[in-house]
């Protein structure tokens, strides 16, 4: 499958003190061949692939009729020198959190949609989030690269057969996944209660007193508003915030839907 | 720092202050807090009201690194174990004003102090505050802020479910209006502690 490649044309880091421009974003669809869907997103230098594999599983007992998606973000060392080998850091695991609230709270699939057989046999979408250089905004780069892998992943007919009672693939026959909600994530980097700088740089978020993360969908909701400590903010302040949100969220979309309508004929 | 023995440090040597039941305007449930109750630590406190997940314990710690002035006690760490003895509901927020008051009663120099206030939106928009652990598993979205005692500002959030922007700001204007509750239960609770020696 070959990938297509479109970007966001506007510079990174003509800084003025008005900071409200974001970084060049890339995005690559179907850069893995054997993951059931991918993509690669470039935000500035802050790259993020995300490869989703899609595997049979036992529904859950108390909800028969749902699926899972279990989101995984690996910070590796080769990202940055301040990440060591060996087991998840704490960065690596909140961001892992955050992703995995996102989807749960923007309902981005449907799990009911996941669910071949009710009580039998479910699909199990495990996405793997895995950072290649990592320049700030990760939590940005990270929902747009699941966001578009989500969008490339074809999952192939199960039927169960009668005889055998076993699950019969037909890989000839693939289906694209229903994605209800488009969230995007828009970071910023608070500079003591005055200056709020959009999608920051690494250097920027490590002198910033504080972030915030606004997860926005197509209509204008929140997913997630995520500000882990750091030095206050007004409401007023956190309404320019969301009126950011809504503009990169347009911009964002139309990047995609570009990408996608590319890729259809084949 | 060393830590102080106090002989007298007993958990029902020390009484604690209450809140009154939900009074007029205030939907907060009861809250009561004790302080001093354990001997070996500086500071501890517990704090009753109405995860060992990395991710709360991370917006704890960067709630508390906003406020505590660090400066003053260059290479030294500050420890804060949050021990949950029942969860009935808005545990995030109940952790967030135990986290304040141990560090209020370790003496560790704060620029302000902060607490947490848990919402609720319920499926018409209904606004809750405090919910109960019912509630919450109930509600269409739960929205937890932490705000501090200067100016009310924002300090920490962290939200479940979906919302628009009018809700997000309505949540938080009541957020700011319960808050001032929780602050003066905390200059209460510490005029009477403090009253006593």
């Amino acid at each position: 499958m070959e990938g297509t490649v479109r970007g966001l044309g506007c510079s990174r880091r003509a800084r003025g003190l008005n900071c409200g421009t974001f970084g060049v974003l890339q995005e690559i669809f179907g850069s893995i061949s054997t993951a059931d869907g991918s993509a690669l997103v470039k935000l500035g230098n802050t790259t993020v692939i995300c490869g989703i594999k899609a595997e049979f599983a036992a529904p859950p007992t108390d909800a028969p009729d749902k699926g899972y998606v279990v989101p995984n973000v690996d910070l590796p060392p080769l990202c940055s020198s301040r990440f060591r080998s060996g087991p998840p850091g704490e960065e690596a695991q909140v961001a892992s959190q955050f992703i995995a609230d996102v989807i749960e709270n923007s309902q981005i699939i449907q799990k009911e949609d996941l669910c071949i057989s009710p009580g039998k046999l479910a699909w199990v979408l495990y996405c793997d989030l895995i950072c290649l250089d990592y320049d700030g905004n990760i939590l940005d780069a990270c929902t747009f690269a699941l966001l578009a892998a989500l969008k490339n992943v074809q999952l192939p007919e199960v039927t169960i057969s009668e005889e055998t009672a076993l699950a019969e693939v037909n890989l000839k026959k693939k289906s694209f996944l229903n994605i209800r909600t488009h969230p995007v994530a828009t970071s910023f980097a608070v500079f003591d209660d005055t200056l709020l700088i959009v999608d920051p740089t690494g250097e920027e978020e490590h002198l910033a007193t504080g972030t915030l993360t606004v997860v926005m969908d197509e209509e204008g909701k929140l997913c997630c508003l995520h500000k882990p400590g750091g030095s206050g903010l007004t409401g007023a302040k956190l309404q320019d915030c969301m009126s950011r949100a809504v503009t990169r969220h347009k911009e964002v979309k139309k990047l995609m839907d570009e990408v996608v309508k590319s890729m259809k004929p084949k | 720092m060393e830590g102080v023995m106090r002989s007298d440090a007993k958990i029902c040597g020390e009484s604690g202050t209450e809140s009154s039941p939900r009074g007029l305007g205030c939907s907060l449930r009861h809250f009561a807090c004790e302080q001093n109750l354990l001997s070996r630590p500086d500071g501890s406190a517990s704090f009753l009201q109405g995860v060992a997940e990395k991710s709360r314990e991370w917006l704890i710690r960067n709630t508390c690194e906003a406020v505590v002035l660090g400066t003053l006690h260059p290479r030294t760490s500050i420890t804060v174990v949050l021990q949950v003895i029942s969860d009935a509901g808005s545990l995030l927020a109940c952790c967030l004003n135990a986290a304040c008051m141990a560090l209020v009663d370790a003496g560790v120099p704060m620029r302000a102090l902060f607490c947490g206030v848990t919402c609720a939106l319920d499926s018409d928009g209904t606004l809750m505050l405090d919910p109960t652990a019912k509630q919450e598993k109930e509600a269409r979205a739960v929205l937890t802020f932490a705000l501090d005692s200067v100016e009310r500002k924002l300090l920490m959030s962290t939200t479940k479910g979906l919302y628009s922007d009018a809700e997000l700001q309505q949540c938080l204007a009541a957020a700011q209006a319960a808050s001032q509750h929780v602050f003066r239960f905390y200059r209460e609770s510490l005029q009477r502690r403090y009253s006593k020696s």
